[in-house]
């Protein structure tokens, strides 16, 4: 009686029990958990950006928000070159193509194939590395630049209008003499925490494929019998790569 | 019985393993002793936000009496005894933070959720019993950041539990804004890690890994409860960290993400300004409002279990009990904004949030009905759980009313901020919580510890306790409406409040009662662990899957395989069975399986099918008179 009754549950439906409803693992639900809870923490950042710069579009005492593409126009050995968002588009794109090196990663673990899983995580790992070094660079280009968490030199302030006058870039800002007021403050200081903690999430996530890159190497999923931990790290590059896209688009593009 | 058969099975799934002290009591991976660890910091928190409250209560009460035991226990906070303007504010803040995530969130879902999950749903552990365990050891630490933050000089942090900036955000703003407040912000960031990593395992333990048969609407009350507040912090509290992370670097780092142009002690600007403190209310609000949500629905799913248990009746309406969780936590992402009524949002806005929080009195409507009618003509057995079951009921009730008034965007602008909304969320949220967690304390107990607490200090202790309840919230609506102001160190420097001063005493001698009722409950959870009576099996003649486990907690919670379910959780009083309650794990041979719900339907008792007949007697007479027929 039993083991028919035991029979029929089989036939029930994916969510009667005794069974994973989606066919995965609970390591890869958590890690798609993880990655809707983080979600939320980035929209809270996103939303705050948002709020800080409708508030400053039309007020009176800030009237402009510093156009991105007259800040983030320096690209390394090309100094006093106009170059806007040209190393920004590097970054993004080997960012990118860190999550196709990814996906192939994920495939050749589908197969089981040990050295590819070596190579293409390999790649990821570099790809990330990469964009983590172009972050430093731009960071620091940006601070030299003036910019600072309590303060705005870009935009309208008549010593960042100056100085920006002063390397040539004068045409991109309106300035009015005897204007004596400040540039949205929190708009370097949201660029700094907001990429900041997208670069956290990069560093993060490339700590975690130097972990499983090794294990890759030592065999610990030849031994398993399969590359599920490869899927579970894929996910979370893929979804900082996605966070990217926002991050890029808010910061750089609008 | 078909329990012994399930236990005779062979032993293979159970490994005896010799643990060592460390790893069975203090970095457990055990699901039920976490649960434990969980339950016991949440009382202690508990003890210490209940003192907390009792100090502040009596400065309320007495303002101007020298109190000579305060100063040998506070120190310099209390010189003469009389109690230091900046540490009240420091005590009522850090009384809510202890008593909103430490206990009521903490306390409540991690151990219930903790303890129950794994068991009612047939499971040998969570799905990542590591992370459980990481989840306990933070949220630890997170208690010794918070408690450590009392010790410094310049006092705990005391902004109000919701630590508004500017307060919060400029160390100059006052004493409390300092260290203590820095603490404050890494115990919550401490926090949201240990609720991050619980709530990830709550949810995939509840998706993945039910035993056979136990299928989503045979999932006991309880677990829909505590999988629904799993969704609600895992998408919350993120937000509460971005938040505080822009919290931070406003007070360390310079920015002026919540500071606009403000003058502190009349002169000067500031140099941070361009933010605005309301968007850090905003931020605060998408998790706070959820947050009630939190304490409050791993309280009802206890609520449904007991009363339905101890009723001897199944629960009414199980799957609009689901989708009313469902509803309500939905509506809880979206009606934030009837914390700010008075923040100068667009009226249109306020509109919009009073509507949308007026709907969730709907949802909530239909679980206190459900429990009523639940506990409609049950076969009622009074035992302390369930007392303070409907005790929830009734503060749920009582304290949801007045959230109908709050609601409003019109009266909450005369209300907000007043002793009203202090009495209206004791009651619906504080009290009523609490007291589905003692419910759940009294219910679990012996799968716990595998003994009984005592069953008339039970009763001293719920009635002691309701009573007081009462007696400390409900006057605290008349000096709302008559607009006495929250947060105030001393009324008698108020003209208008001298009026309420005997109302106060009465509610701070009403507050000491209450509080000392818990040290009988202590006693009875301490002393009972040891030396309590021996369980039995099924102490309350449950139906769910728990009480098939060996009354010795073992790892892996069942000797031999995992029971099948084989029908829902609420099947009690059946006609056709001679015990009144049926066991989702036992076999049934001869019925066919069905759910519940369909059950009930197939076989109304007799008593209800008379009543029937004796109702179109009755109409047929009415149509024969009126000449109908």
């Amino acid at each position: 009686m039993a083991t028919e009754q035991t029979a029929a549950f089989e036939k029930q439906p994916m969510w009667a029990g005794g069974r994973s409803p989606f066919n995965v693992s609970y390591g890869k639900l958590m890690m798609w958990i993880f990655l809707l809870s983080d979600a939320f923490t980035f929209s809270s950042l996103l939303v705050q950006y948002g709020a800080q710069r409708f508030s400053n579009a039309e007020s009176a005492v800030t009237t402009k928000w510093p156009d991105p593409a007259s800040i983030f126009n320096h690209f390394p050995f090309m100094h006093g070159v106009h170059l806007p968002l040209l190393f920004v588009s590097v970054m993004t794109f080997i960012l990118i193509l860190s999550s196709v090196t990814m996906v192939l990663a994920v495939e050749a673990g589908h197969r089981n194939s040990k050295k590819e899983v070596q190579t293409y995580m390999l790649w990821t790992i570099l790809g990330g590395v990469a964009f983590l070094s172009c972050q430093a660079w731009e960071w620091a280009t940006f601070i030299h630049e003036g910019a600072r968490l309590d303060s705005n030199l870009f935009g309208i302030t008549e010593q960042g209008y100056k100085h920006l006058e002063s390397v040539g870039f004068g045409d991109h800002f309106e300035w009015e003499a005897g204007d004596r007021t400040f540039g949205p403050v929190p708009f370097a200081a949201l660029f700094f925490i907001v990429t900041g903690f997208h670069g956290f999430h990069v560093f993060s996530g490339v700590v975690i494929n130097v972990v499983v890159y090794i294990m890759t190497f030592r065999g610990v999923f030849e031994r398993r019998g399969h590359y599920e931990m490869i899927e579970k790290a894929g996910l979370y590059w893929h979804f900082v790569d996605l966070v990217w896209v926002f991050v890029f688009t808010f910061f750089y593009l609008i | 019985m078909s329990t012994a058969a399930i236990h005779a099975d062979t032993h293979h799934d159970h490994h005896e393993h010799k643990e060592s002290f460390i790893s069975k009591y203090v970095f457990s991976m055990d699901h039920k002793m976490i649960s434990k660890q969980f339950l016991i910091t949440g009382i202690v928190m508990g003890m210490v936000g209940l003192i907390m409250s009792l100090i502040f209560r009596l400065q309320l009460a007495w303002p101007d009496e020298q109190f000579g035991f305060l100063e040998t226990l506070l120190g310099k906070w209390a010189v003469d005894g009389k109690l230091d303007p900046n540490f009240y504010m420091g005590l009522v803040t850090i009384h809510g933070t202890i008593m909103v995530f430490y206990v009521l969130t903490a306390g409540l879902s991690g151990t219930f959720s903790n303890l129950l999950i794994p068991l009612q749903l047939g499971a040998r552990d969570m799905a990542s019993p590591f992370m459980n365990m990481l989840s306990y050891w933070f949220f630890f630490l997170s208690s010794v950041t918070l408690l450590s933050s009392v010790f410094v000089e310049t006092g705990p942090a005391s902004g109000g539990w919701t630590v508004y900036p500017p307060l919060s955000a400029l160390e100059k703003a006052m004493p409390g804004s300092g260290l203590g407040m820095t603490l404050w912000l890494a115990a919550i960031a401490l926090f949201i890690v240990s609720s991050l990593l619980a709530g990830i395992n709550y949810i995939s333990t509840v998706l993945n890994m039910r035993t056979k048969g136990m299928s989503m609407n045979r999932m006991p009350l309880t677990i829909w409860a505590f999988f629904f507040t799993a969704i609600l912090g895992l998408l919350s509290f993120p937000v509460l960290l971005g938040a505080a992370i822009f919290l931070i670097f406003d007070r360390s780092f310079g920015t002026s993400f919540y500071l606009s142009d403000i003058y502190l002690e009349g002169v000067g600007a500031l140099e941070n300004i361009g933010g605005s403190p309301v968007l850090y209310q905003h931020l605060f609000w998408f998790l706070g409002h959820p947050e009630v949500y939190i304490i409050l629905m791993p309280a009802l799913g206890i609520t449904s279990e007991v009363i339905s248990t101890n009723a001897r009746k199944p629960i009414f309406g199980y799957t609009a009990m689901v989708i009313s969780l469902m509803g309500i936590s939905f509506l809880s992402f979206i009606v934030w904004g009837h914390h700010m009524f008075i923040t100068g949002m667009n009226p249109f806005l306020g509109s919009v949030f009073m509507i949308l929080t007026l709907i969730i009195a709907v949802p909530s409507a239909v679980k206190a009905f459900n429990y009523l009618t639940t506990l409609w003509k049950g076969n009622l057995r009074f035992n302390p759980a369930m007392l303070f079951s409907i005790g929830l009921v009734s503060f749920f009730i009582s304290g949801g009313l007045t959230g109908i008034y709050l609601g409003n965007a019109a009266l909450d602008i005369q209300l907000h901020d007043s002793y009203f909304v202090v009495a209206h969320f004791h009651l619906v949220m504080g009290s009523a919580a609490i007291f589905g967690m003692f419910a759940g304390i009294y219910h679990w107990y012996p799968k716990m510890f595998g003994r009984m607490m005592n069953k008339t200090l039970g009763y001293f202790h719920f009635w002691i306790t309701f009573i007081t309840a009462y007696l400390v919230f409900f006057p605290m609506h008349f000096m709302g409406l008559a607009g006495v102001p929250r947060r105030y160190y001393q009324f008698t420097l108020v003209e208008d409040f001298n009026v309420w001063m005997d109302v106060n005493k009465l509610i701070t001698v009403a507050a000491i009662v209450g509080g000392g009722a818990q040290l009988l409950f202590l006693y009875n959870f301490f002393y009972n662990i040891f030396k309590g009576k021996k369980a039995k099996q099924n102490p309350w003649q449950s139906n769910t899957l728990e009480w098939s486990t060996p009354v010795e907690r073992i790892h892996g919670n069942w000797p031999g395989e995992i029971p099948t379910v084989y029908r829902g959780p609420y099947e009690y009083s059946r006609p056709d069975r001679e015990e009144d309650f049926f066991p989702q794990y036992e076999p049934d041979e001869s019925a066919p399986e069905v759910l519940h719900t369909k059950e009930t339907k197939s076989a109304p008792d007799t008593k209800k099918v008379e009543e029937v007949e004796e109702g179109s007697v009755f109409f047929a007479a009415i149509k024969r008179v009126f000449g109908l027929s």
